[in-house]
């Protein structure tokens, strides 16, 4: 789950953070009334997942309440990157001195946490990674931990007085506590700033959430925003799917996310373009294969639906109940062409010869039939 | 010979009173494999399609000298059955539970590797996954929720980081008269107890692989890292594959792992990688079996002209004319992964090629 700065924010604040008083605002007139009790000259931000939102007018000034409140309006009429602001930050101004760049991230291949720090605050990291590899100092977190002394060898190179890294590798360190203990993939401070009386600062926040640990942090329920998902991705997140949309007319359902991916790429291999990524996971459920069924109709772009499924675990019978039962409840308005093999193959193939659907056992030439259905439909 | 699993295998299955468990418990017995215990705290004493349960891993391994385990418990608790499993001195512990957060497999990934020593791929005890559908050594034993039926003895060596599609794709092998030596899914999520090179290093050193494939996907750079190491290191051939190459960037593909972030982790980069290290890439599944085919006659052609040089005193010199090339300047690392392995050191005149 990928966290909005507010939120990313409220999770750095518990782990002792830097970060400036303020609060969340959906319209102009909440945004003039936390103008008002933060006092002074406040920043709105805009609240929408997209890097760039400064260039894009999404990041203001305002002086006083009054101008908050024509500000606020202004960021709330706004769509960056496809995504429309419908909500605001609101915080305290800060003057700044000079910008830093501090992250954790988890290196896969050396199975370590991975601190990023850099001079080069406040632009894309990306740029600078591409620019000039040698401005960002990268240091491995052992097994035992950051520990303080390593912080402060990281930090006092690139701070200009003792003072200043002595704060800057504070913030590492509850950076890393913030890593470890709130179960992040990545924890990212951009930019981390320094005022001209030598306060550091954590502006921003950019905190990635490991999903496979929500069972453990209750509290990631209310960050969960259902007015960002789409209809069918929260249908596929309610059902345990993974769903990704895609631009092409050909919805697939398989099952196994690598053999998922390989559909996807089959389908384009012969000349198609897949409308999803769709894995119905290992067990077989028939909830799960109805709940599919309608993620996919649900895109009016698709065509033609192609089901890939090898029976391991998933038994092939099972899958084939579901789509009677969906179809049945349902009639599809596009073409279907199934595909079954394994754990149950037969049972399967008389279940949908008996409601009249056919099925084939080479993925090759399912991928081929369906693409050629899609374009007769499209015809 | 295999890697990992074959007949002397004895397994433990924990989390084996649980719906998987049981249902695994009874397909891996089916199929021959010795599953001599059960674990399921608390309760110890009950019976599981005739396997005995026991309250912990130990109490099982005194009882019944098991030397590996299969852990099927739910995602909260699966760290702890792995850490469970290196303490009872397990040499193989494979983890089917799929959902746990990295910080749990990163402990599990350190405790293991503590165990074994960083420098012994060949050492106990070894993890196979999380989230992963284990490995099976055709005719033999299996370990996990591979199909049995699907897969036949024979020379290649199979590893992946996805589950169906290895079916997919082993399923084609056995179709084409290609059997397998061992099928090993390491899984698909960002930290993995085995990794492709250590794959790759059991299979180069397993008498009976004759022929490798690599089943990655999109995500990390273990593909990239796996093309450096077969150039330097893997002389039997190796046909690859990479999942993923219409996925958009920023999107996690099902797997935890599978994600394209930044702009790398494509699997254009990857193929293109495998492709510079000598290895073939399939461009689709279908093209693994032939490609497969080809790489096992030209292999098997090289080494029937070689006994015929042999037989005429040429052999010889030419392997100490490329012994003294390329491979002797394998650097530090190939020593230190290969140590412990069967072999040593590549001194052997005898070349593969």
């Amino acid at each position: 789950m990928n966290l909005h700065e507010h939120q990313g924010k409220e999770l750095f604040a518990r782990f002792g953070l830097p970060v400036l008083p303020g609060q969340v605002a959906a319209s102009p007139e909440e945004a003039r009334d936390v103008a008002a009790s933060l006092g002074g000259t406040v920043v709105l931000k805009a609240q929408v997942q997209a890097g760039g939102r400064g260039k894009a007018g999404g990041v203001k000034l305002a002086e006083n309440p009054e101008e908050a409140f024509e500000k606020a309006r202004d960021i709330l009429a706004l769509t960056i990157k496809g995504l429309p602001v419908r909500k605001l930050l609101v915080t305290q101004a800060a003057d700044i001195a000079r910008e830093y760049y501090c992250a954790i991230v988890l290196d896969r291949e050396k199975k370590a946490p991975l601190v990023m720090l850099s001079a080069e605050g406040g632009v894309d990291i990306e740029e600078v990674a591409r620019r000039a590899p040698g401005k960002i100092v990268r240091f491995h977190v052992p097994l035992e931990g950051l520990r303080p002394y390593m912080a402060r060898n990281l930090t006092r190179p690139l701070f200009p007085d003792f003072a200043q890294a002595a704060q800057a590798a504070d913030v590492l360190l509850k950076l890393h506590r913030a890593f470890a203990e709130g179960d992040c993939s990545l924890a990212e401070v951009n930019p981390l700033a320094v005022t001209p009386e030598g306060r550091v600062l954590a502006l921003d926040a950019k905190v990635i959430l490991d999903d496979n640990a929500e069972f453990r942090h209750p509290e990631w329920a209310a960050w969960r925003d259902p007015g960002e998902e789409t209809p069918g991705a929260r249908l596929a997140r309610e059902k345990g799917l993974s769903y990704v949309k895609l631009d092409g007319d050909i919805g697939c359902i398989v099952n196994g996310a690598g053999l998922a991916m390989a559909t996807m790429d089959l389908i384009k291999h012969y000349g198609g373009e897949p409308a999803n990524f769709l894995d119905i996971g290992g067990s077989s459920n028939p909830e799960k294969v109805t709940a599919a069924l309608r993620i996919i109709t649900g895109d009016s772009h698709v065509r033609a639906i192609l089901f890939n499924i090898f029976g391991g675990i998933t038994r092939c019978d099972d899958v084939a109940n579901g789509i009677v039962t969906s179809l049945e409840e349902s009639p599809l308005a596009v073409p279907l062409v199934i595909r079954l093999t394994g754990t149950n193959e037969e049972k399967a193939r008389q279940i949908l010869k008996d409601f009249g659907l056919g099925a084939t056992t080479s993925m090759d030439e399912a991928v081929r039939m369906v693409i050629e259905k899609a374009q007769e439909v499209g015809a | 010979m295999s890697i990992l699993v074959d007949r002397g295998t004895r397994l433990i299955v924990q989390g084996i009173t649980g719906r998987d468990g049981a249902f695994h418990t009874q397909q891996m017995l089916a199929y021959g494999t010795q599953v001599v215990a059960g674990v399921t705290p608390g309760k110890g004493g009950a019976q599981v399609h005739g396997v005995p349960v026991f309250d912990s891993v130990a109490e099982a391994v005194q009882a019944t000298r098991a030397n590996a385990s299969v852990i099927y418990v739910p995602a909260p608790f699966a760290a702890d059955a792995i850490h469970e499993a290196a303490d009872a001195d397990l040499a193989l512990i494979v983890c089917i539970t799929e959902g746990l957060p990295v910080r749990d497999s990163l402990g599990a990934f350190h405790k293991v590797l503590a165990l074994r020593g960083a420098a012994n791929p060949g050492g106990r005890p070894r993890l196979v996954g999380p989230n992963c559908p284990g490995l099976i050594t055709p005719g033999q034993a299996k370990v996990g929720i591979l199909p049995g039926h699907i897969c036949t003895p024979g020379p290649v060596g199979v590893v992946s980081k996805s589950g169906t599609l290895t079916y997919e794709v082993v399923k084609q092998l056995t179709d084409r008269g290609l059997g397998q030596s061992t099928c090993l899914g390491i899984g698909g999520d960002p930290v993995i107890g085995t990794d492709f090179i250590d794959a790759l290093t059991l299979f180069e050193a397993d008498g009976k692989t004759e022929a490798i494939v690599v089943m990655g996907e999109i995500g990390g750079s273990a593909e990239e890292e796996a093309a450096q190491f077969i150039r330097r290191h893997v002389r039997k051939p190796v046909v690859a594959f990479v999942a993923g190459q219409t996925a958009p960037a920023g999107k996690r593909m099902g797997h935890a792992g599978a994600i394209i972030s930044g702009g790398s982790g494509t699997a254009a980069e990857k193929m293109a990688a495998f492709e510079a290290a000598g290895v073939l890439v399939a461009r689709i599944p279908s093209e693994i079996p032939s490609l497969v085919a080809e790489l096992l006659e030209r292999r098997r052609a090289r080494r029937r002209n070689g006994a015929a040089k042999a037989a005429a005193g040429a052999a010889a010199k030419s392997a100490r004319r490329r012994g003294a090339g390329s491979r002797s300047r394998a650097p530090a690392r190939a020593a230190r992964r290969s140590a412990g392995a069967a072999r040593p050191a590549r001194k052997s005149p005898t070349r593969k090629k």
